[in-house]
């Protein structure tokens, strides 16, 4: 059973200066869970595209309901990889992200293309697509429920660290109070959609039976 | 930002600085006069792949674009 979720975002820069951000997105005020960054793997291809592969560490942010399943010795951090492919002629980057940690627990997988906006090709429109699976059992809905939830706060930061990182490359100095607001939207979303998991896992216990 | 190896962080960051400029200068603009930061990247490759092993870090096996399987809309 997968969770699949898509979205479509928007930056209103152009492609070229999204590409250079989207290395230089770290550190931002939105990435505070982003331990280590790091590229392990670079290449440029004969036909001109650069592959690159990057290493990332992030803090596991588990809700309490879902930290009584882990087991005790289980990494408090989580390695992702995030692979890509920048096309400089034909104007696309794409790029997929999965865990290589805890990946029985939860499976988070996320693909995205970027391209020149064809309504206004000043700007960069980002097809996002997303797989949630797990396969614990007697959780794995909750965990999904859960992971889709955390997704989708990750999706608003995302895009706000890169606009706040694009800010910061043309000169302009982010709002403070655009930034708490971001903020703010993004623990409230969290806050709700923990509720849910919560229900979800009280349920799920309910009915688990002990193997 | 930090590499995953405590000892490589200054490695990275001037391999990154070098790429960016490479990157914005020359490679978006598709001249392919050559990659000025080859030699960074090597000493900055050789620290941190011997980070990742020390650390156990399971990167090994993982094709590039691995997981790109098609996948069922739930």
């Amino acid at each position: 059973m997968v969770k699949y979720f898509a979205c479509v975002g928007l930056l209103k820069s152009s492609w070229d200066q999204v590409c250079i951000a989207f290395w230089e997105r770290y550190p931002n005020p939105y990435s505070n869970h982003v331990l280590t960054e790091d590229i392990i793997f670079r290449e440029v291809t004969p036909g001109n595209r650069l592959v690159s592969r990057r290493l990332l560490t992030k803090t596991n942010r588990a809700p309490r309901w879902m930290e009584k399943y882990l087991p005790v010795t289980m990494a408090r951090h989580a390695y992702i990889i995030e692979d890509s492919i920048v096309d400089p002629q034909n104007r696309t980057m794409t790029t997929l992200t999965w865990n290589i940690s805890h990946a029985r627990m939860m499976s988070v997988e996320e693909r995205c293309e970027y391209r020149i906006n064809p309504d206004n090709t000043s700007w960069t429109e980002i097809n996002r697509e997303a797989w949630i699976s797990s396969n614990l059992y007697g959780l794995s809905r909750a965990i999904q429920e859960f992971g889709l939830a955390r997704f989708k706060t990750s999706v608003t930061k995302t895009m706000k660290g890169f606009e706040y990182v694009l800010a910061k490359m043309q000169g302009e100095i982010p709002s403070r109070t655009l930034a708490e607001h971001a903020t703010e939207r993004a623990r409230e979303t969290a806050l709700a959609a923990k509720e849910r998991a919560k229900d979800l896992a009280s349920q799920a216990h309910k009915k688990q039976q002990y193997v | 930002m930090n590499s995953v190896g405590e000892g490589c962080t200054d490695l990275k960051r001037e391999y990154d600085q070098c790429f960016n400029r490479w990157f914005a200068e020359k490679f978006l603009k598709e001249d392919r006069s050559g990659d000025p930061c080859t030699e960074m990247f090597k000493k900055y490759q050789h620290c941190v792949q011997k980070a990742i092993k020390e650390k156990d870090i399971p990167i090994d096996s993982v094709e590039f674009m691995g997981p790109n399987k098609e996948k069922p809309d739930s």
